[in-house]
């Protein structure tokens, strides 16, 4: 699972660089953004725009990073394609995690 | 891909019963002429509720010992009819879960638990047979006009 972290300030943007998020890469995706996330800043993103397939192991692998996260940091999203979105929708999760139109957006949303 | 002579408008194919062969399966399955032919909202459908039916056979029926998942598709009227076979352990009860949506609690949120919900939510005529020494599941995908991909 290729991810591409950038801090830009105190916020933490995860890129995910594969078009999938699924069964077979939802382990590694975990465990790299258990990783990445070890930097101290105070919002962490993760920008799905690049991400075209999400099934039910991936968007548990993403529920999975908000909670090591802890209360005091959610896990941010933005980007989301219109496949990826519907998953978030059809489940509720779209209730549960802060959700950005884009990268741009997160960044003038002040937390 | 092996085709079947004897189902016009059909897909056959069987894959290994493990999570990087579904990946390339489903990733052969929506290159092929048949579902390229389908409106994005059908197809995109469609890949989530196989995805969610094969990575169940992997991980609940055909769990530790691995085997062969066989998939026969066909396309009528712009709806996608699945048929998914494997040899492995029955469902428990000999029936499909419910797929009830797992609350979400704030302070325990779920990981799990949404893949019967979301193929329940996306799927038609969705039935469960167990013959012999192996599992039958078959189901709908139904036509879907792209205009409605944001709303479904």
């Amino acid at each position: 699972m290729e991810l591409q972290a950038e801090v830009q300030g105190s916020l933490l943007v995860v890129t995910a660089l594969e078009e999938r998020i699924d069964a077979a890469g939802a382990i590694a995706f975990k465990e790299r953004m258990r990783e990445l996330t070890r930097a101290p800043t105070r919002r962490v993103v993760l920008d799905l725009s690049r991400v075209t397939f999400l099934d039910s192991s991936g968007l548990g692998a993403v529920v999975a990073v908000m909670k090591l996260l802890g209360p005091d940091r959610p896990l941010e999203l933005a980007g989301l394609t219109p496949s990826v979105e519907r998953v978030f929708r059809l489940t509720r999760m779209d209730s549960v995690f802060p959700i950005h139109a884009d990268i741009d957006a997160s960044l003038r949303h002040a937390v | 891909m092996p085709s079947d002579d004897s189902a016009p408008d059909g897909l056959r194919l069987t894959i290994p019963a493990d999570g990087e062969g579904v990946r390339a399966a489903l990733g052969a399955l929506f290159d092929t002429l048949m579902l390229r032919a389908l409106p994005e909202a059908t197809r995109g459908t469609a890949e989530l509720v196989l995805a969610e039916v094969l990575n169940n056979i992997v991980e609940h029926a055909c769990a530790p010992d691995g085997g062969e998942i066989e998939l026969m598709l066909s396309l009528a009227d712009g709806a996608l009819t699945c048929q998914i076979v494997d040899r492995g352990h029955p469902m428990p009860g000999g029936a499909l879960p419910v797929g009830r949506l797992p609350p979400l609690d704030p302070a325990n949120l779920p990981e799990g638990g949404f893949g019967w919900y979301l193929i329940r939510s996306l799927s038609e005529e969705l039935r469960y047979e167990r013959k012999a020494d192996s599992n039958r599941l078959t189901f709908r995908v139904p036509a879907q006009p792209d205009t409605k991909q944001t709303r479904l």
